[in-house]
């Protein structure tokens, strides 16, 4: 690999998302400041199920907006009457109650100060979990091999979640991943409490969240390696997702920087400043994002659209730099995508999948298995399923999520899963350490292939500099969807900062504070 | 000679009704084990069986793969099939008849109306990302699809459908307590009816998994669709009622 050639890509990548970056810097959403005040402790529903930090944040909204954020007045008002606490306030403001008004002077000084620490005990707790995350893999012990092998459960009843997770974790599997309920990405509140009911997945809640990570507790110390467990941190309501995974140690959160643009219709910039906050506690949490270029391919055609990807992961890489993540927290995504009836089908996918892991040597790349061409005939996508196992072997995978032969059939059956898991065990026993042998020859098809792609990735991310990110997603640029800055759901939900806007959470994540 | 009427499964011989089947039972694995598997099959119609494979997953179940002869007989006369009354298309042919009939993109609204909060259907067929691997109506170049998600009111629509000049609109319901999926749809229908001449009013769809497919006239709907639908589907049926070249009266 060309190392002026790879320079050139990322220095290209930050001139492209810098734009970017400036605008979520000077916008909030609702969702960052129900997260903030998530982070102060405010959890709960009202009897109709709205949490009430919608409810906190909506009245502070219908008096002075969200452009000053919501700590100062919501602390201000704290202090003012007396109130016992966040949640006596919210109940109280729900009923039409409370005035708020943005505190100057001594009473600004009064409230920032409050608000900062109350904000301060929710980021202290996160990095509680962070230290006992380390100290269990430390004493219990990180999986024997690499990739990790990461399968999916999903039943929409968090109580019958459970045992498939530990069935999964005692069968091999290294990371559980609780698939949400279709249509929550939409939803501009994160319900409460354990839910067992779902559409084709689990809601996110902070108490699935946390009754899920007891029990693979449990497990991992039957078991003797560190299960981690996964969620998505995306839709409207992302960085509270976060802040919930970051309080109940969960171990990785699918959070892309465009999906929720390109394939649930969520306004650009909504999703790009919820995006940043999102990451922010991701990085306080030690949480490793997975982000979602393999969905690109599932749309686009994978030949002809590999440099999308590419241009994608650049992106996300410095979003997530920006964000604070380091690279062992980027889970990197990309996807054995190839209509297997191309000729050469797997070169090319080899070439692909061995560019990513050069472009982004210390990240944990997450390798996605084929969807779009199983077609129903099993004993095909067995064999499908085999050869996107052997190019993660070849090419040094950090997380490989395990391929399904039912795939677009059934949601997989125990006996899918335990062929699934042995195809991947026959794969990493009879040649996991090729990657040492696998070096392709510079002037070979491969090489040659992994070249093409990032040359073209490189002039997309030209044109994406001079026309503008939100511009290129208008136009369709990923996943041939077109989404302008100005479309989508959520936008509603964003305001621009005043002068004087304050966020603890914000401060103390980027250290001002 | 003319093909058979009478067919039995194919092994590698006319006539041997040879079938491979693979199923799982809750029991650890040991003799009694494979015994059942052998006495399921044998139930399934299987005579001799063969059970080629048994594997035991975690502690207490069992995977099998059987072989055996199947006992049973299909005569193709006495087939039935519900056969769809329109061709279903790819993506390609849905694209060409909606470019070469319509001459334009053909406008699709789709809603949860009522207080029906559960998108997962009308997002299955409308959102690019789809269902059971097939792409949303969206992902189709020629269709634009105007989402308008959960918890629309009726009016809003039916104004929306006038604004957007829909060809098609899209209703979900999934809820079905106190028959409020009938309710709606048949609100719903009334007030396009009421809005629009029969002439000029859009194509009208309501799909949920308790439907009847049957109760289209009753409902005041032109097609319903139920449980297993795919983009591919709604797709096909739009070009079938909309932009096909013998065109149709609707409604």
């Amino acid at each position: 690999m060309d190392g002026e050639l790879v320079a050139r890509a990322r220095r290209l990548a930050v001139r492209a998302g810098q734009p970017v970056v400036d605008l979520a810097r000077s916008r909030t959403t609702v969702s960052v400041e129900r997260a903030t005040l998530r982070l102060a402790g405010l959890s709960g529903a009202d009897p109709d199920g709205i949490p009430w930090v919608n409810r906190l944040v909506d009245a502070v909204r219908g008096d002075v907006g969200i452009g000053h954020g919501v700590a100062l007045p919501v602390f201000h008002a704290l202090a003012e009457d007396g109130h016992s606490d966040l949640l006596a306030l919210a109940q109280k403001a729900a009923s039409g109650a409370v005035r708020f008004e943005i505190p100057e002077g001594a009473a600004a000084v009064k409230a920032r100060e409050l608000a900062s620490a109350g904000v301060g005990e929710g980021l202290a707790a996160v990095d509680a979990r962070r230290v006992e995350r380390d100290g269990m893999v430390a004493e219990i012990g990180d999986p024997p091999q690499r990739p990790w092998i990461y399968l999916i459960v999903a039943t929409g009843d968090i109580y019958e979640d459970i045992p498939q997770a530990q069935a999964a974790a005692r069968a091999g599997a290294d990371v559980i991943a609780v698939i949400r309920s279709t249509g929550q990405s939409l939803l501009d509140y994160v319900p409460e409490g354990a839910t067992r009911e779902g559409f084709a997945g689990t809601y996110a809640t902070g108490e699935n969240f946390r009754l899920m990570r007891a029990a693979l507790d449990e497990t991992s110390r039957e078991l003797g390696r560190y299960i981690r467990l996964t969620n998505y941190a995306s839709g409207l309501c992302m960085p509270e997702i976060a802040a919930l995974a970051g309080l109940n140690r969960l171990d990785m959160m699918l959070n892309d920087s465009m999906y929720g643009i390109l394939f649930r219709d969520i306004n650009p910039i909504r999703t790009f400043v919820d995006q940043r906050f999102s990451r922010q506690i991701h990085s306080r949490a030690g949480i490793i994002i997975n982000t979602g270029e393999d969905n690109y391919l599932t749309t686009a055609d994978a030949v002809e659209a590999a440099h999308t990807v590419t241009v994608s992961q650049l992106l996300n890489e410095f979003f997530a730099h920006e964000a604070g993540l380091p690279d062992e927290l980027l889970g990197l995504g990309h996807a054995f995508e190839i209509n297997p009836e191309v000729p050469d089908s797997f070169r090319l996918e080899l070439a692909h999948a061995l560019l990513a892991r050069e472009l982004f040597p210390d990240a944990p790349l997450k390798w996605m298995p084929p969807t779009k061409h199983m077609t129903g005939d099993v004993f095909r996508g067995y064999l499908l399923d085999g050869f996107f196992n052997l190019v993660g072997a070849m090419t040094g995978q950090g997380i490989l999520l395990v391929g399904m032969m039912t795939e677009a059939v059934v949601t997989p059956w125990l006996s899918d899963r335990d062929l699934a898991l042995q195809n991947v065990r026959y794969v990493m026993n009879a040649c996991g350490g090729l990657t040492e042998d696998f070096h392709p020859p510079a002037d070979g098809f491969i090489a040659t292939r992994a070249r093409t792609v990032l040359g073209e990735a490189i002039e997309l991310l030209e044109r994406i500099c001079d026309d503008g990110l939100l511009e290129a997603i208008g136009v369709g640029t990923f996943g041939i969807m077109k989404r302008p800055a100005d479309g989508g759901r959520g936008l509603d939900g964003v305001e621009e900062h005043q002068d004087g806007y304050f966020n603890p959470a914000t401060e103390i994540m980027e250290g001002r504070a | 000679m003319s093909n058979p009427r009478i067919v039995r499964p194919y092994g590698d011989t006319t006539g041997d009704g040879m079938v491979q089947v693979s199923f799982t039972l809750p029991v650890a694995h040991d003799k009694r084990a494979e015994g059942a598997a052998a006495q399921l099959a044998s139930k399934m119609g299987l005579d001799p069986v063969m059970v080629v494979h048994a594997k035991q997953m975690g502690t207490t179940h069992t995977f099998f793969v059987v072989y055996g002869s199947a006992k049973h007989l299909v005569n193709l006369d006495e087939v039935q099939v519900v056969e769809r009354d329109y061709p279903l298309l790819t993506g390609k042919e849905v694209n060409d008849a909606v470019k070469e009939n319509l001459g334009r993109k053909l406008v699709v609204v789709g809603a949860c109306i009522g207080t029906d909060a559960h998108t997962v259907g009308i997002d299955a067929i409308c959102n690019i990302k789809g269902f059971a691997g097939e792409k949303g109506l969206e992902y189709y170049r020629e269709l634009r699809v105007v989402n308008l998600g959960a918890q629309v009111p009726v009016p809003d629509l039916v104004n929306r459908a006038v604004d957007e000049g829909a060809d098609a609109v899209l209703v979900s319901q999934v809820v079905t307590q106190r028959d409020a999926h009938l309710h709606n749809t048949r609100e719903m229908s009334a007030a396009f009816r009421e809005a629009f001449g029969p002439q000029d009013r859009p194509l009208l769809i309501v799909g949920g998994p308790r439907f009847d497919e049957m109760m289209a006239g009753e409902l005041g709907v032109d097609r319903i669709f139920s449980r297993g639908t795919t983009p591919g589907d709604v797709a096909s049926y739009l070009v079938h009622a909309l932009a096909s070249d013998v065109k149709e009266p609707v409604g």
